[in-house]
């Protein structure tokens, strides 16, 4: 009698990678109508040129790289590289802006490398961190949020400001965002709570930043309970932005701004479940995800404080994506049966 | 011209080429070719450095004893760059003040005692000065096309500050891509040299491999066809 012998794993997950990724594109949803009801047509502007830039360039990518294309082109993964993008960059991008944002993304940063799977960076971090580098000024020019914004901002000041190169008096449109005044406001030595006097600040950071936040987080947490994503990566990186931001800001709360206060701001929460869970681009170990997570949220309170950027979340994100393959090797589980010790 | 130029020749310009293939000199490279002005400037001067000194080497390869020849080829090589360095200085100083530190650190450069190692130490000067003269053109050539490239893309101008070399006549010859050009700084910035010379690396590979592809495919089939295959 013959019997067939299989190696590791016998139980394999339900999930493909198109429904993994359409789950996470779910778990945007809160965080995006949010975005929609403050900032109205920026945003599904936003997501509908970047969706459509990512398809454009993932369907020539395959092509030229001799790929099938529906497989790929139906797994969502472009999808979720453009929405990212569409949320993090500002409402009312110039479609350059966001085509040259993707096509760094898409083309550079996933098929240069080696398609899905063998990207050692974060795509969408990648785009981002590109187009902050070279348009830090179209980049940081966010619209003020706005209750229904469809009402205050219109269709039309939308095709200027997108396709014609940018509606007339759209400065008074815009303002810095809460990090970006905090942070400037810090350098011209004022106390925090003269900056939070000045309006704008709600009960835990921005107004309106706020809400988007807790709607990352509310997204976020239907993703743990999904166990699409483990606790560790944004346990880690919350909690280690919290320590930092808590130390600082017990030794003087006048000029750091409270744990509070980044922990919601910004792309903190974006960050923590949908950016540094990319599962191609972190670390896969348990142990490791902590080390990895908890550099991004070192990372991004060292830079939001002491850099010359408001936000990091791309940055402290690419930087702890270089140390993933170290980390890596470090934290492999002990296998069972064998001694304790590094591997190698 | 005998096969042995024309070996030359192919090998330095492309077969072989330093930037391309050898990958060599890539600190001057990646840091200088913010521009087509810069990398011209930094071409030559590598031009002129290499044949003054792999001619110099093929001279007196027989008189070097083996075990001193790195530190011989090396006081050469600088003697060399540092008469340069005197000429630039006088003759083309705004030039020379952009370039700043990457005209002496043409002594570190690998391809000049590269090439005096790999070739003029056991050839004739004339051997000697033309490969070194044809590493130093396909050396140059990958300058000033990345150096362009970088800085079409990063400013929209091609030959900016061109009468840095070429005297004040050349200020017209600069082409800007209009006024509402928004250029990509990070091209400018050390990744874009990195990307922009393994976009360059690509190409070239890529017309490597349609060449073999195509003197393949105009070779006669040498196997009858069977039955099956028909």
């Amino acid at each position: 009698m013959k019997f067939t012998t299989r190696t590791s794993p016998y139980v394999t997950g339900q999930q493909d990678v198109g429904s993994i990724m359409r789950q996470v594109l779910y778990a945007m949803l809160p965080g995006i109508l949010i975005l929609i009801w403050y900032f109205g047509w920026g945003t599904l502007s936003n997501l509908l040129l970047a969706t459509g830039f990512a398809l454009l360039f993932e369907w020539g990518m395959l092509k030229l790289r001799n790929r099938p294309v529906s497989p790929f082109l139906n797994d969502y993964s472009a999808v979720l590289t453009a929405w990212l993008l569409a949320v993090a960059m500002p409402a009312f991008s110039p479609w350059w802006l966001i085509g040259i944002a993707v096509l760094f993304a898409i083309v550079i940063a996933k098929h240069l490398y080696g398609g899905l799977g063998y990207n050692p960076f974060n795509p969408a971090m990648v785009g981002y961190a590109a187009m902050l580098v070279s348009y830090p000024v179209q980049m940081t020019i966010w619209p003020v949020p706005v209750d229904f914004s469809f009402n205050h901002i219109g269709f039309g000041q939308m095709l200027q400001q997108v396709f014609a190169g940018g509606a007339q008096g759209w400065d008074a449109f815009t303002a810095a965002t809460p990090l970006d005044a905090v942070k400037v406001n810090l350098r011209m030595d004022k106390p925090l709570s003269d900056i939070y006097a000045n309006g704008h600040f709600g009960l835990l950071a921005g107004q309106a930043w706020e809400w988007v936040s807790l709607a990352w987080l509310a997204g976020g947490l239907w993703l743990l309970l999904r166990k699409v994503i483990t606790w560790q990566i944004p346990a880690a990186l919350l909690g280690s932005l919290a320590l930092m931001s808590g130390i600082f800001w017990l030794i003087d709360p006048q000029a750091y701004a409270s744990p509070l206060f980044h922990l919601f701001s910004g792309a903190a929460m974006l960050g923590a479940f949908f950016i540094a869970t990319d599962p191609v681009s972190s670390s896969t170990t348990p142990l490791g995800k902590v080390f990895y997570a908890g550099g991004i949220g070192a990372f991004t309170w060292v830079i939001r404080t002491w850099g010359g950027y408001p936000d990091a979340i791309a940055f402290s994100v690419l930087i702890m994506n270089m140390a993933v393959p170290l980390i890596d090797y470090y934290t492999q589980p002990r296998v069972y049966g064998t001694k304790r010790g590094f591997p190698g | 011209m005998n096969s042995s130029y024309r070996e030359l020749t192919v090998a330095g310009l492309w077969r072989n080429n330093p930037g391309l293939v050898q990958l060599l000199g890539l600190c001057p490279l990646m840091a200088v070719t913010t521009n087509f002005v810069n990398g011209l400037g930094l071409g030559l001067a590598t031009i002129i450095a290499l044949v003054a000194s792999n001619l110099a080497i093929s001279l007196v390869r027989n008189y070097i004893r083996e075990e001193i020849r790195i530190p011989a080829f090396v006081l050469i090589i600088a003697g060399n760059v540092t008469l340069i360095e005197m000429l630039m200085k006088a003759y083309f100083h705004e030039l020379y003040n952009i370039l700043g530190i990457f005209i002496p650190l043409i002594v570190t450069n690998c391809i000049v005692i590269g090439r005096s190692e790999a070739y003029a130490s056991k050839n004739p000067p004339a051997h000697a000065g033309y490969d070194s003269l044809m590493m130093g053109v396909g050396f140059l050539l990958v300058l000033v096309v990345l150096g362009g490239m970088r800085e079409l893309v990063a400013n929209g101008t091609l030959f900016a500050q061109a009468h840095l070399m070429f005297g004040e006549a050349a200020r017209g010859m600069t082409i800007t891509l209009g006024e509402d050009f928004k250029g990509l700084l990070l091209a400018a910035l050390p990744p874009g040299a990195f990307l922009g010379l393994g976009f360059l690396v690509a190409l070239k590979n890529w017309i490597d491999k349609r060449m073999e592809q195509r003197t393949k495919a105009s070779q006669p089939v040498t196997e009858p066809l069977t039955g099956e295959a028909a």
